[in-house]
């Protein structure tokens, strides 16, 4: 196998496919924000249903206290959904519009991952699907998830309250 | 006729080496490399297959020397071009044996069979006049067709269903992916109007039961449509003994260029239909308040024609006929067979039949615990083109319990080495995954 292969299905990513974090849908607790969201890549077959669950931080924002998910297909689209809920679980809506925004600049990268290296780092395991951004067949299979959450934010409302802070 | 009777390739010479080797060095693309210097294994041609040379050339030729709109203009330009589109016609119908009158040019298969789709429509609204009044569709009339079937002969009913009323029926497939007539009786009956199937699923390679659809849908006087998309590049077709009163099939898979395709019609069915696409060419007099329509095939060419690709068309239908379709079954038929060899790799499972009988080289197939994207990707890897997903045919996905497969398919310049370089690295890829 050659080396732009190994880039691509790096270990780790293997591991989160084998071992998603997140999988099975969950109640979001009493009082939280439920937003749900269930995306297909059209070209595949490839889907993933994903609920979040929000809550106010009590400082005026939001926090996405819960992620979970069903889906099927491959291992780029499975372990992406499986890092970003270790991302974003407990991060404010803020944090959480920065690291998809991050995310995002890593799949239009070519290949050649980002020149900020604290962004990337802040990518945690998700540094590891530089590879796949060589590939632009697959490039929406690592975003799919991320499509997920976004569109099950939105439909919590998190983003339109108004003691949110966030502008959306 | 069965459906064997469709397919014998015993019966021809098989291609020798070196005829194989001309075949190949005919198409410039199989010569490239991939992924950083890598042989090309191009196992995607019921996607879409190469062009030779003469095709290519056919297409330029035409752009810089004959270049004219048809059918209009009496310059020498425009004479040569018509001229040349209508040989591309000729030499098209001969393929399929069929009369030049029988077969109108479309962008694809796709839009041929809605073509047909919308003239039931139309003839439906009331127009075509009293020649389309056959053509009608009451609610409650039935329209047939198979769960095999590519998206494109499956929605386009669909949607005629959904505009007139009438009821979308359809046979099921049995484990090995062949159309089970079983209830043939209970499926076309008196209500059927139209019976719809592919001759060659582009999932399984199963030669469908042809013969069978067309004597139950001529039982009851309804209409056939056949979708040749994956025979006519791959078996001799002769639509006339086929029995159909409709079939298609694309340029882009036979060796053409895109954006052509050809819809054949039973010469009386043509006369009949009311025009789908309406505007410049396809008409006799045009006043402010209404149109005469020209006689097929013009009636059914609206605007400026897709000329080059036509001639290429026509070019492609020559190459194979001069190489030979029989031939050329033969040689598929051999690396069919060294296809469906992947089940001899363990974890991997063929959806579709697993003998050569009545099924071509193309083999849709899992691999346990590895999903089709990441089989694909490592094929990638080595060189190899296959095809991943649910190739339109997601209703056959589903009857499978599968989301996505991966699909290998050959055409006549695929080589045995090709498919065992194939299975060579299909070999590998459960291991790459830890799928062990």
């Amino acid at each position: 196998m050659s080396g732009s292969l190994e880039q691509m299905y790096q270990q780790v990513i293997l591991d989160h496919a084998k071992h998603p974090h997140g999988r099975g849908l969950a109640e979001p607790a009493d009082g939280h924000l439920r937003g749900e969201s269930h995306q297909v890549n059209p070209t595949c077959g490839d889907e993933v249903t994903l609920r979040v669950d929000v809550v106010a931080d009590g400082a005026g924002g939001a926090v996405v206290s819960g992620v979970s998910w069903e889906g099927q297909g491959c291992s780029i689209s499975q372990a992406s959904v499986s890092v970003m809920t270790e991302l974003v679980t407990g991060r404010g809506l803020a944090d959480v519009r920065e690291l998809d925004a991050t995310f995002h600049a890593l799949m239009a990268s070519r290949g050649k991952g980002l020149d900020d290296e604290a962004a990337l780092e802040s990518l945690g395991d998700g540094e590891a699907f530089t590879g796949v951004s060589q590939y632009p067949a697959r490039i929406k299979c690592a975003l799919l998830g991320w499509a997920a959450l976004k569109d099950s934010l939105a439909r919590s409302g998190a983003l339109a309250d108004p003691t949110g802070g966030t502008d959306d | 006729m069965t459906a064997a009777d469709t397919v014998r390739p015993a019966q021809a010479e098989a291609l020798t080496a070196s005829e194989l080797a001309a075949v190949r060095a005919d198409f410039p693309l199989l010569g490239r490399t991939v992924r950083g210097g890598k042989p090309l294994v191009y196992l995607d041609s019921a996607a879409t297959s190469q062009k030779p040379n003469v095709v290519l050339e056919a297409e330029v030729e035409f752009y810089e020397q004959r270049n004219a709109a048809v059918h209009r203009g009496a310059h020498q330009l425009a004479e040569e071009a018509t001229e040349a589109f209508e040989s591309a016609r000729s030499a098209v119908a001969s393929f399929v044996g069929a009369d030049d009158g029988e077969i109108v040019w479309a962008s694809g298969a796709t839009a041929a069979l809605n073509l047909v789709a919308y003239a039931f429509s139309n003839a439906t609204a009331g127009r075509g006049g009293a020649a389309a009044e056959r053509f009608r569709l009451e609610p409650g009339d039935e329209i047939v067709v198979t769960e095999a079937e590519h998206h494109a002969n499956l929605v386009p009913w669909q949607e005629l269903c959904a505009r007139t009323g009438a009821v979308l029926r359809w046979f099921g497939v049995d484990d090995d992916g062949r159309i089970d007539l079983s209830d043939v009786d209970d499926v076309i009956t008196d209500r059927t109007r139209i019976v719809a199937f592919g001759h060659v699923s582009n999932v399984t390679g199963a030669v469908g039961p042809v013969a069978d659809l067309v004597a139950a849908a001529r039982r009851v006087g309804a209409y056939t449509v056949l979708d040749a998309c994956q025979s006519v590049p791959h078996l001799p077709v002769d639509l006339r003994s086929v029995g159909v009163d409709f079939a298609v099939f694309s340029a882009h898979k036979m060796l053409g260029p895109t954006g052509v395709g050809a819809l054949y019609a039973r010469r009386e069915l043509l006369e009949a239909m009311p025009p789908v696409t309406t505007g410049g060419s396809m008409v006799e007099v045009v006043t402010m308040e209404g149109a005469t329509y020209a006689p097929p095939p013009q009636r059914f060419e609206a605007g400026t024609q897709m000329v080059a690709q036509a001639v290429g068309m026509g070019v492609a239908a020559q190459w194979l006929d001069e190489l030979g379709m029989a031939r050329v079954a033969r040689h598929e038929h051999e690396l069919a067979a060294e296809l469906l060899r992947i089940t001899e790799i363990p974890g991997v499972r063929v959806v579709g039949p697993t003998d050569t009988t009545d099924r071509l080289a193309v083999v849709s197939f899992v691999v346990d615990g590895v999903h089709a994207h990441d089989v694909s990707q490592v094929l990638d890897d080595r060189g190899i083109a296959v095809r991943v997903g649910h190739h339109c045919a997601q209703p056959l996905h589903r009857r499978f319990g599968v989301a996505a497969t991966a699909r290998a398919s050959a055409s006549v310049y695929t080589t045995v080495d090709e498919i065992t370089a194939f299975r060579e690295a299909l070999t590998g890829v459960r291991a790459f995954f830890g799928a062990e």
